[in-house]
């Protein structure tokens, strides 16, 4: 029986059942406090960033940020012809006012670049205007705005407000799948010679499928090697495995330009042994060969380390069990080794491709100009282009196929029969 | 490898708060284009500063841009003190309010007592900016190899020259180069370039060459490029071209057909510390004898008008006289484009987009 108010006498009394609760509750308690500093970690550097990512791909403000009262004004407008006099005025206020701003986010600039994204060429626009829109001291406001320049009297441009003014869009998804907005603001595929991203992103997931799939080729009879060689041969094996998994990544990828570059070490070679002609050098790098070859090198360790962890926990008597018995050797490879290694393999594919999907300095150094994958595009949009925002939505859609893909992967094989080590 | 990258910038941010702490107040981090130019703004102003004032220099290198300048502002941890970028990000920078507004008014005079706002070439002044150089992007190659290249159209003319070329990788200023190799004058690009046709008619002249393309992307690859024979033809930064010809006697030739110039600017980020020993670097750094003696350390010319008669010869080398390895200079300046801020400012999301996209096709 519990007591409103239990004190130690009664808690000797307590059922063994309710105390063992009570103490495996307190168990539980410490193992979490063990475990605090990691989910804070995670928050602060996993959650946290992600979360902001996010948030950045649908939200941005720098429209209603910069002109506050037009933000709210044009709303009512209902993208017929032009705003009404009154909208005008309310703008040529607010950006005259703005103009005087220097807050980081909060000056004309930042809505100029904002209107540019969708509309090119319009970013001048904004910032001539904006000097000159203290000048105008009375109406009409329209007249006196279209004459500092007449892109004014396009719909368009106040339509493209109109849509920006919203501080929650999806226009940057829109961006991020080779779409945009036409004049009459529907959403339409873009030009052809501006689509770039929906191709990359098929051919960053066909390169991370290629690649695994090298991988698997070459990881698995060296982990087999791994794992049936005596101990001296082995160690100095998982040597070569691992001396290259150690070195600095910018290095092995450097040795890779120092190798297959035109005047690199292997078309000196294959020049000198008259393999080749010395005009006829071949470009094994700043393209996609390269890109692969690289990735390769750099991703196996993490399929062979897996590969090794599994075999090397299979019985040879298995084997040998299935050959006694009559079996034909590719037979019982097929039916009884093969089976074994799927939680390795399972574990290396998985972490070959996602490793590979995301993967950006090796591609930035020798991919040139067709290797590139999707993280270099959302590089180039953090690092130059400055669009943070398209960057933010390529980012999260990236997040989404690998979630996708992970579920795919989870159906098929099941996650619990993961092996890695 | 993410582990690499986040071991790497802990360790980056333990040895900057390290490097901080041990900081004197005044001393500033002035940021760079690195290489032979980070080399001559060492020799001509830090050094000579450090000299007057005790302050030191710290200098980094970076390759253009503002993601490092709107990164560090909008997080509010400010660590550059000065940075030296071109014309268009500082009048975007300024735009956008990531720059503080710069006070020309305290700037010396010239040497010869001309105050500094008539002194300093137009646009060198800018409203978050002093300006320091003129810079130019031209073509080069190599004599020992080539002979006879005759102007720009021959750059993309793989019959004449077969082999392959090295261009920047960005839309800027390979568009402004295809058009004026395909007979646009130098006045008319940008009016070109703002029609849709233009910008076709640009990428199709670029088509001709993109199979035979290597694409760099910092200003100390293409001389490197070209020493290795990776290309037969390239363009390049021309003080890292004189360089690589100056000190490490390359058979490089500078073609100066169809050179596009740009200014490098000085801008401080919004918020930075120690801008009182900043701004005196800034003075005392684009002061009459200061640009000129950078000159003696690379060819990228002064703005000052004053320091054009003071520009004198090659820091290592008395009888090289700098002067006619200007961009500016008349013999070099025939048939040369000014990059255009306001149009890059505009177009280059646009432009670069579809650069992207056409390089991947």
């Amino acid at each position: 029986m519990t007591t409103a108010n239990p004190s130690i006498d009664q808690a000797n009394t307590l059922p063994l059942k309710e105390k063992l609760a009570k103490t495996t509750a307190i168990q539980r308690r410490r193992a979490f406090l063990l475990t605090l500093p990691l989910v804070l970690f995670l928050l602060i550097s996993f959650v946290f960033p992600i979360g902001q990512m996010l948030f950045n791909s649908i939200h941005n403000n720098k429209v209603s940020a910069v002109v506050p009262d037009f933000a709210t004004a044009i709303q009512q407008w209902d993208g017929q012809g032009l705003p009404s006099e009154a909208t005008f005025e309310i703008f040529v206020k607010d950006l005259a006012k703005a103009k005087k701003v220097r807050e980081v986010g909060r000056t004309v600039g930042n809505m100029a670049t904002r209107i540019n994204y969708e509309m090119p060429g319009s970013r001048s626009l904004f910032t001539k205007s904006a000097r000159k829109a203290g000048k105008i001291k009375q109406g009409p406001y329209k007249e006196a705005l279209i004459k500092i320049d007449k892109k004014w009297a396009n719909p368009q441009v106040w339509l493209t407000l109109q849509r920006a003014s919203h501080d929650i869009s999806p226009s940057f998804y829109v961006a991020a799948m080779d779409l945009k907005y036409n004049e009459t603001g529907e959403v339409v595929e873009a030009d052809e010679l501006y689509q770039i991203y929906l191709d990359n992103f098929i051919k960053t997931l066909w390169l991370a499928a290629l690649i695994t799939f090298i991988c698997v080729l070459l990881a698995y009879p060296v982990a087999y090697l791994l794992s049936v060689l005596p101990l001296r041969q082995s160690n100095l094996l998982m040597i070569m495995v691992l001396l290259p998994f150690w070195t600095s990544l910018l290095v092995r990828t450097t040795a890779w330009i120092a190798i297959l570059q035109t005047e690199g070490v292997i078309n000196d070679l294959l020049v000198y042994f008259g393999v080749i002609g010395d005009d006829g050098r071949i470009q094994m790098i700043y393209n996609q060969t390269g890109t692969i070859i690289a990735m390769v090198h750099i991703l196996l360790p993490f399929m062979i380390l897996p590969l090794y962890s599994v075999m090397k926990t299979i019985q040879p008597t298995y084997m040998r069990a299935a050959l006694s018995m009559g079996s034909k050797p590719f037979y019982a490879y097929r039916r009884v080794y093969l089976p074994q290694t799927i939680p390795g393999l399972a574990a290396g594919t998985l972490l070959v491709f996602i490793l590979a999907i995301g993967y950006y300095i090796t591609p930035a150094l020798v991919g040139g100009q067709d290797g590139l994958l999707i993280s270099n595009l959302i590089a180039y949009h953090i690092q130059k282009s400055l669009n943070w925002s398209l960057g933010a939505a390529l980012g999260t859609m990236l997040l989404v196929v690998v979630l996708l893909l992970y579920w795919v992967y989870n159906k098929l094989i099941g996650i619990d029969k993961l092996k890695f080590g | 490898m993410n582990k690499i990258i986040k071991k790497t910038l802990i360790a980056a941010a333990v040895a900057t708060t390290m490097v901080a702490g041990s900081a004197q107040a005044e001393d500033i981090t002035v940021v760079s284009w690195g290489g032979a130019y980070t080399k001559s703004q060492v020799e001509a102003y830090h050094k000579p500063w450090n000299g007057y004032t005790g302050n030191t220099v710290i200098s980094e290198d970076y390759n253009g841009g503002l993601a490092e300048i709107k990164a560090q502002v909008e997080a509010g941890n400010v660590t550059w003190n000065l940075v030296d970028v071109e014309l268009s990000d500082a009048v975007r920078g300024c735009d956008e309010g990531i720059l503080e507004v710069m006070d020309h008014s305290v700037l010396p005079d010239g040497a010869n007592g001309v105050p500094a706002a008539e002194d300093f070439l137009p646009g060198a002044l800018a409203e978050c900016a002093v300006g320091n150089i003129v810079w130019s992007t031209v073509f080069i190659h190599d004599e020992s190899k080539i002979q006879g290249v005759d102007g720009l159209k021959d750059f993309f003319d793989l019959g004449k020259f077969p082999g392959k070329r090295g261009l920047r990788k960005g839309a800027k200023p390979n568009l402004e180069l295809a058009l004026m190799a395909d007979g646009v004058e130098p006045a008319d690009v940008y009016e070109v370039l703002s029609t849709e046709a233009g910008i076709d008619r640009a990428f199709a002249k670029l088509d001709t060459i993109k199979d035979s393309t290597v694409w760099w992307e910092s200003g100390a690859q293409p001389p490197q490029l070209l020493a290795d024979g990776e290309v037969v033809m390239t363009t390049a930064y021309n003080g890292r071209v004189f360089n690589a010809i100056a000190s490490e006697g390359k058979p490089f030739v500078i073609n100066w057909d169809g050179q596009v110039w740009d200014l490098d600017l000085w801008v401080i980020p919004k918020g930075a510390p120690n801008q009182e020993a900043t701004m005196d670097f800034v003075k005392f750094s684009t002061s009459t004898k200061a640009l000129a003696d950078q000159a003696s350390w690379i060819p990228y010319g002064p703005l000052r008008k004053s320091s054009f008669g003071l520009v004198s010869s090659f820091h290592s080398d008395p009888s090289l006289d700098m002067a006619p390895h200007m961009p500016t200079a008349p013999a070099n300046f025939t048939r040369a484009l000014q990059n255009d801020f306001e149009f890059w400012a505009d177009n280059s999301d646009q432009l670069n987009e579809r650069f992207n996209a056409w390089l991947t096709k």
